[in-house]
């Protein structure tokens, strides 16, 4: 069964044929190869698959495809400046050196995009709070929160 | 791929009666945070059946306060959704700080509540809360509507009181339920994210110069079902807050629990806690912890 979907996918209007059985996760991998977004639990309980979906963060694995139908969709590719080059966030991440294997590192970025948007000045704590539903197997977190620490601080002073 | 055979989503009630209809084997989706989890393991019902998604009916969606002052939570809430609502925070904080130990942010921005309650889980973190504030789910079928409060509402591990064609579409707490009381949840977990708790406590209760006028606890995975303590509660009223007094609660609670070993915990360290949390429960929410 497939269903015809209209959607916003990173700042562009798409509309696709989509099998109803995919999850979002597959549906950008494979039909719109947006292969940024990762797989890594498949279940829920690791943030690699991370997305925004109307300016909230989802786990893609576990979100239908069909779902996305009349909103707006952000994935790692859409966070990267339209020139290529790192967003302010992505900048900051190399900077604290916060990057190891880089699996988790898509899903961490956007959960971090979107959640210095809705909070500009965030404590460590909140910064924390706002992360952990992103799971990181190699660096232990400290290099991430500072990341996301010199994001906040560089939007302040622009 | 989900091994499901179909999608539809339903613009409104009667799209699910008739939906259902159809086809009595097809399943409700909500946030899909545990049902596609579920058919990613193939369990029974979760696979080689159709999904209807409800999470775009209109009569699901509100929070707001009935002409009596009812605090009425649409079921498709995410937990977000509940945890920032000015009128869950005022009215029910409780119910407000236990949504917020759900899973993590994307847990919580996809799933519902009212796919939390209808999953039948014992560890529900929005069970014990909902059960201490006493609330009525407002379900509705082909053949009516009725009012259900919570505590009968969940039958057994992982079974509720709905039929094929039932849907939640409200839950509803009194204002006599929530005006004047305080309370505390503590998850007790491994993680203090993406976890699923040990043992779970809520705790809601009217104080007047320290001593309790009512007390009401809730546990969650102290028994195959969320589970009030009758005894301690009964007990609780008119005791001065004093340790013996929380002592004797917890011992109570022993009497209306019925844990069990699990790979996430031990009877003997679950018993421990039954014990211990209504206690710094209390204390907490009287703001002496
Ligand atoms: S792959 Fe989606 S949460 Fe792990
Ligand atoms: S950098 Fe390897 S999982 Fe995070």
């Amino acid at each position: 069964m497939e269903k015809v979907i209209h959607f916003t996918l990173n700042d562009e209007p798409v509309s696709c044929r989509v099998d109803v059985r995919k999850s979002l996760l597959e549906m950008l991998r494979t039909d719109f190869g947006l292969t940024g977004t990762k797989e890594g639990c498949g279940v829920g309980e690791c943030g690699a698959c991370t997305v925004g979906v109307d300016k909230e963060t989802v786990d893609s694995c576990i979100y239908l495809a069909v779902w996305v139908d009349g909103k707006v969709v952000t994935t790692i590719e859409g966070v990267t400046n339209p020139d290529g080059t790192l967003s302010d966030v992505q900048d900051a991440f190399v900077k604290a050196g916060a990057v190891q294997c880089g699996f988790c590192i898509p899903g961490m970025v956007v959960s971090s995009e979107q959640f210095l948007e809705d909070n500009p000045d965030p404590s460590r704590e909140e910064i924390r709070r706002a992360l952990s539903g992103n799971m990181c197997r190699c660096t232990g977190y400290q290099k991430i929160v500072d990341a996301v620490e010199i994001a906040a601080e560089g939007r302040k002073v622009k | 791929m989900y091994d499901i055979t179909g999608y539809n989503e339903a613009k409104s009630l009667q799209d699910v009666f008739d939906l259902i209809k159809e086809d009595p084997k097809a399943r409700l989706i909500a946030g899909g945070t545990d049902v596609l989890v579920k058919s990613r393991e193939r369990k029974e019902g979760f696979v080689d059946a159709p999904l209807i998604g409800i999470t775009r009916i209109p009569d699901l969606q509100d929070i707001y306060l009935d002409d009596d002052e009812t605090l009425v939570i649409g079921s498709m809430n995410s937990f977000t959704d509940v945890e920032t609502n000015p009128l869950v925070k005022e009215h029910a904080p409780l119910l407000s700080e236990a949504v917020a130990l759900v899973g993590g942010p994307q847990t919580r921005n996809a799933g519902t509540i009212g796919g939390n309650v209808c999953n039948g889980a014992t560890s529900a973190d929005s069970a014990p809360t909902l059960f201490a504030y006493n609330a009525v789910l407002e379900i509705h079928s082909p053949n009516g509507v009725k009012n259900v409060p919570i505590a009968e509402f969940y039958k057994g591990a992982g079974w509720v009181d709905l039929e094929p064609g039932d849907i939640l579409v409200k839950i509803k707490i009194a204002k006599a339920d929530y005006e004047g009381y305080q309370g505390h949840y503590t998850k007790f977990a491994q993680r203090h994210a993406l976890d699923i708790a040990n043992l779970s406590c809520a705790c809601l209760l009217k104080v007047e110069n320290d001593v309790i006028e009512d007390l009401r606890v809730c546990f969650g995975v102290a028994a195959p079902t969320p589970i009030r303590m009758a005894k301690a509660e009964a007990y609780a009223k008119g005791k001065a807050i004093s340790e013996e007094t929380m002592a004797e609660i917890g011992k109570l609670c022993l009497e209306d629990t019925n844990t069990r070993n699990s790979w996430r915990a031990s009877k003997e360290y679950r018993d421990h806690l039954v014990q211990i949390l209504p206690g710094r429960n209390i204390m907490a929410a009287i703001g002496e912890a």
